[in-house]
């Protein structure tokens, strides 16, 4: 934000679905190193913003720049090529894949099978529970598993810069809490993360700065704390 | 016996009486029972068998010595695992190499026919079975491998050793073709898109007279050499044999069948056959894993016209002869069914139902017209009695098992 080179920023970018304006004019910028959040209502265009930024729905207008170099015109593979990856929205994995294959496939890029291994039992570690699960179907698994493997999926590239899209729906309030506890460990280890989500007060609380989103547009920004206090996010969003 | 089972069987059995008895039975005005009877009778003693089969299984002793651990998986895994998986594929290999010098030329031109399909049902099983791309104009692939080799032949005398790459190398740019407009199409829309693909392909090639002599068909291609050394006086020499017998032809098909097969196989098992599957399972979180999901797909669709253009080739070689109403959207049709039937994803399964599909309606020639009846009757209700294929994919067991799993799993 402030003279520090971020590691991600978005300038003035667009996207449309067929005539649907879905983005109008987003700019945000995400710091190295730390947690950000960007929350807003349902159909505000979360999601949209970080399909975009993978290049799954390319922008129309606008520039992305990742580490300093423009991404909006990259093919999905050759962002995640670049360090990034993303845990889809409602938790989609492979259901058909056992529980490892899937964590395979987050690795789809890698060449490098020792360390991968070692990525693996990081996720191990991270999500113990996925451990007993190796060879279950990976919808056969319960929601926060299932979430646990879209998180662990998406580590296995082992990416600097990780992008969930809501880690907490429609899950148990007790889950929930052992996700951000993961979340929290996942950048401790150096992992910039950018969460989009619904629950306003989970997110602000655990990160370090916000935006807050209203049909295609971003309507605040700042430090996750001074959003939490602000009358605004109160009524709209905390419901307090 | 399992009360279930007992309560399938009747209703199947009065199922297939009420479809089977007044078609078979009034030929004319006046039914014919015996003859209605007859047809019935087979179908159900077929049914009964299976539940006979079903029911010894059940009680029989290999689940017992199965339970425990291994009860995670399916139950079927236990009666395959008996016999170690090499003494049975070399009996079959075996069975499949002599069976021209026992078998009459009728059956060895019905083996012909399946070992193609079985080539054909492999091609389409990338597509639709690994890719999950629903085609339905698969068979115009077959017919590009098979007029390449035509005209080529008819044209410029290359030999079908030469066509055969350059008919591979077409079908591929074809299919890409093909697959490039279809490519953010998925299900119904895609199935609908190729299958019109495949009918402009055959319409083309019935009406672009000066090319393809239309419907007449082109006639008095060779038949494939082989090339062998010899010492004779000249010292070492390359003699030249014609295939022009049957069993030879057959040992040909049989060759390019097995190449086909290690082919698909090590496809299967790669990372290119890993992602294949990822998109099929979800095309975004394939994605997102950096899966290049659009030349996947097209690499998808190429790989497995190469291989139809292979059988095509082949087929125009055999017979000499090709003609557009060989490559009719009939033909797609029971290619599919090869792929469905035998278990989409299962090269075991999609080979057994090759030989099964093109076999067993010439089994039945004896009911005539109603063999068709027979052939349908019988996919449907394998289809309600083992949906998930003959021989299904470990991965789709797993699918239609689903609960069994879950449940010991928890």
């Amino acid at each position: 934000m402030d003279g520090a080179n971020p590691i991600l920023q978005l300038e003035d970018v667009h996207t449309y679905y067929g005539n649907i304006h879905a983005l109008k004019g987003i700019s945000l910028s995400i710091p190295h190193g730390g947690i950000a959040c960007l929350i807003g209502a349902n159909g505000a265009g979360k999601s949209t913003t970080l399909l975009t930024i993978f290049g799954v729905q390319p922008a129309a207008e606008g520039k992305i720049l990742f580490d300093g170099q423009p991404i909006q015109n990259l093919r999905p593979e050759q962002v995640a090529a670049k360090g990034v990856a993303q845990t889809p929205e409602g938790r989609q994995i492979f259901p058909r894949m056992t529980s490892l294959e899937n964590l395979e496939m987050g690795a789809f890029l890698r060449r490098d099978k020792a360390e991968t291994a070692k990525d693996l039992e990081w996720v191990y570690t991270l999500f113990p529970i996925l451990k007993q699960r190796t060879k279950q179907l990976g919808g056969t698994l319960s929601g926060g598993e299932q979430q646990m493997l879209a998180m662990g999926r998406a580590l296995m590239s082992r990416p600097r810069l990780l992008l969930l899209d809501e880690p907490s729906l429609g899950l148990a309030p007790k889950l929930v809490k052992t996700i951000f506890q993961a979340i929290l460990t996942i950048n401790k280890s150096g992992t910039t993360i950018f969460l989009v989500e619904q629950n306003a007060h989970m997110a602000l609380s655990n990160s370090d700065m916000g935006y807050v989103m209203e049909t295609g547009r971003i309507v605040l920004e700042d430090d996750a704390k001074a959003l939490l206090q602000s009358e605004q996010v109160k009524k709209a969003y905390l419901g307090e | 016996m399992a009360k279930s089972d007992l309560k399938k069987f009747f209703v199947y059995s009065v199922f297939l009486g009420i479809l089977i008895l007044p078609m078979v039975g009034f030929p004319t005005t006046s039914f014919h029972a015996g003859r209605a009877f007859g047809v019935w009778g087979v179908f159900v003693a077929i049914l009964a068998i299976g539940l006979i089969a079903k029911t010894l299984r059940g009680t029989g002793g290999y689940r017992k010595s199965t339970a425990g651990l291994s009860s995670l998986f399916s139950p079927a895994s236990g009666t395959i695992k008996r016999i170690p998986r090499k003494y049975y594929i070399s009996i079959l290999l075996l069975m499949v190499i002599i069976f021209p010098l026992v078998a009459n030329r009728y059956m060895i031109d019905v083996g012909i026919t399946c070992l193609i399909y079985v080539v054909l049902g492999l091609g389409l099983n990338i597509v639709v079975g690994l890719a999950g791309l629903l085609d339905l104009g698969y068979i115009a692939f077959y017919a590009v491998g098979a007029y390449s080799y035509s005209l080529l032949n008819l044209h410029f005398g290359l030999s079908f050793w030469a066509c055969l790459p350059i008919g591979v190398a077409l079908g591929a740019v074809l299919g890409c073709i093909i697959g490039y407009p279809t490519l953010k199409m998925r299900g119904d829309y895609l199935a609908i898109v190729t299958m019109g693909f495949g009918e402009i392909i055959r319409l083309v090639l019935n009406n672009w007279d000066k090319l393809t002599h239309g419907p007449n068909g082109l006639l008095g291609m060779e038949k494939p050499l082989i090339y062998y050394p010899s010492l004779g006086e000249g010292g070492l020499t390359w003699e030249v044999f014609k295939l022009k017998s049957l069993p030879g032809l057959y040992y040909l098909i049989f060759i390019l069948a097995i190449l086909t097969i290690i082919a698909v196989n090590r496809l299967d098992k790669s990372r290119v056959g890993r992602a294949w599957v990822a998109i099929r399972e979800d095309e975004v979180a394939a994605e997102l894993s950096g899966v290049p999901t659009t030349w996947l797909k097209l690499l998808a669709y190429a790989m497995g016209a190469a291989f139809a253009s292979v059988g095509g080739a082949f087929f125009a070689a055999k017979l000499s002869y090709t003609n557009p109403n060989f490559f009719i959207f009939m033909e797609s049709c029971i290619v599919l069914c090869i792929v469905v039937l035998g278990g989409v994803g299962s090269i075991p399964g999609i080979i057994l139902a090759g030989v099964v599909l093109i076999a067993v309606p010439e089994v039945f020639r004896e009911l005539q017209t109603y063999r068709m009846l027979a052939f349908g009757l019988a996919m449907a209700v394998m289809m309600v009695l083992r949906p998930e294929g003959l021989i299904p994919a470990t991965r789709r067991k797993r699918e239609f098992h689903e609960e069994k799993q879950l449940s010991a799993g928890d």
